[in-house]
């Protein structure tokens, strides 16, 4: 019961976040929520026993990748057009 | 325009959650995961063939270790390309990009990251060397080491974390890393096993076949370490800069 009340509470936060990340105009905001996105599935990873894929993702999907995305926007206009 | 496309969209929503009925539930003996005879026969037999604990590192670095080699060739040719695009295109001159600020590295960051520093480096090593017991291997390792970089060059400038990791340096550690675990799979081709058939290497090391296996994956850990570590620091060190390597973030 507990397990599936955590499950449901990441999902529904992971919802939250895909659509946040796509309606926000600044894309700096838009990689900081892509980087809680990462967060929330490396915590669904590690609850289903995939702790190396949760670790993964905890490095690469939160860590680097928010870092080179926020590098690019920092080169580039931090509005979104569309 | 908006609405034509929201039909397509919430029509393969409702078609994939129609689809997602049929999953087996999470973790049932009886759903493909655990009925397959290949999962059942990795369970079985990773244990008496390689000694190794973790079942997922001896699966990707022994038993799939072609696929793992190209993996990291991979991501290799993901940094040459990187760099290959922005040395000619990004603007040669340094323009004042929005929200740029003049300042000194700030007191209390690069303190902070003085101490962090050596503790990250020392984990990552772990990572890797620990990754045939627990969790973690080559990948998350390389990652780790190179965020230590990255944090060195966010929180002083690229140019400190450049003094300490050049450019030329991470071609050559990333070609490296390759290099050492081809030749490992060479090396056991050499000794009468296929390509990558690490038991072979018991006839010149003074191991069983079955430690042989295992140690020849911290070997190959250590080549994708050193790939992945040298790539990251590259990625952000190209793409903060545009590719001139100066004034990153």
């Amino acid at each position: 019961m507990g397990l599936a009340l955590f499950n449901t509470f990441i999902l529904l936060l992971l919802v939250v976040a895909a659509i946040l990340a796509l309606r926000v105009k600044d894309l700096l905001t838009a990689a900081v929520v892509f980087a809680v996105y990462s967060f929330l599935m490396c915590l669904l990873w590690a609850e289903m026993g995939a702790v190396d894929v949760a670790f993964t993702e905890a490095t690469v999907g939160a860590g680097v990748s928010t870092v080179v995305m926020i590098a690019t926007i920092f080169n580039l206009k931090r509005k979104s057009s569309d | 325009m908006k609405i034509f496309t929201l039909i397509p969209v919430l029509f393969v929503g409702a078609l994939l959650l129609y689809a997602a009925k049929d999953f087996p539930e999470w973790g049932s003996p009886s759903g493909p995961a655990s009925d397959s005879p290949v999962s059942s026969h990795f369970i079985a037999n990773t244990g008496v063939d390689t000694e190794v604990p973790n079942m997922v590192t001896a699966v990707l670095a022994d038993y799939r270790g072609f696929d793992t080699m190209f993996e990291t060739v991979v991501v290799f040719i993901a940094g040459m390309a990187v760099i290959a695009i922005l040395k000619n295109s990004g603007r040669k001159k340094p323009v004042r990009r929005e929200y740029e600020v003049d300042a000194e590295p700030d007191l209390i960051v690069t303190n902070t990251v003085r101490l962090l520093i050596p503790v990250i480096q020392i984990f990552a090593f772990y990572v890797l060397a620990h990754g045939h017991v627990s969790p973690g291997g080559g990948f998350q390792g390389g990652v780790l080491m190179g965020a230590s970089f990255i944090l060195v060059a966010l929180s002083w400038d690229l140019e400190t974390a450049l003094a300490r990791f050049p450019m030329q340096w991470t071609t050559i550690v990333a070609g490296l890393g390759i290099v050492l675990y081809a030749g490992i799979g060479i090396f056991s081709m050499f000794l009468g096993g296929e390509f990558l058939d690490y038991a072979e290497l018991a006839k010149v090391f003074p191991v069983s076949r079955e430690m042989a296996r295992y140690h020849a994956m911290l070997g190959v850990e250590i080549g994708v370490g050193l790939t992945v570590t040298a790539i990251m620091f590259s990625l952000y060190a190209n793409l903060s800069s545009e590719g001139r390597l100066q004034r990153g973030l």
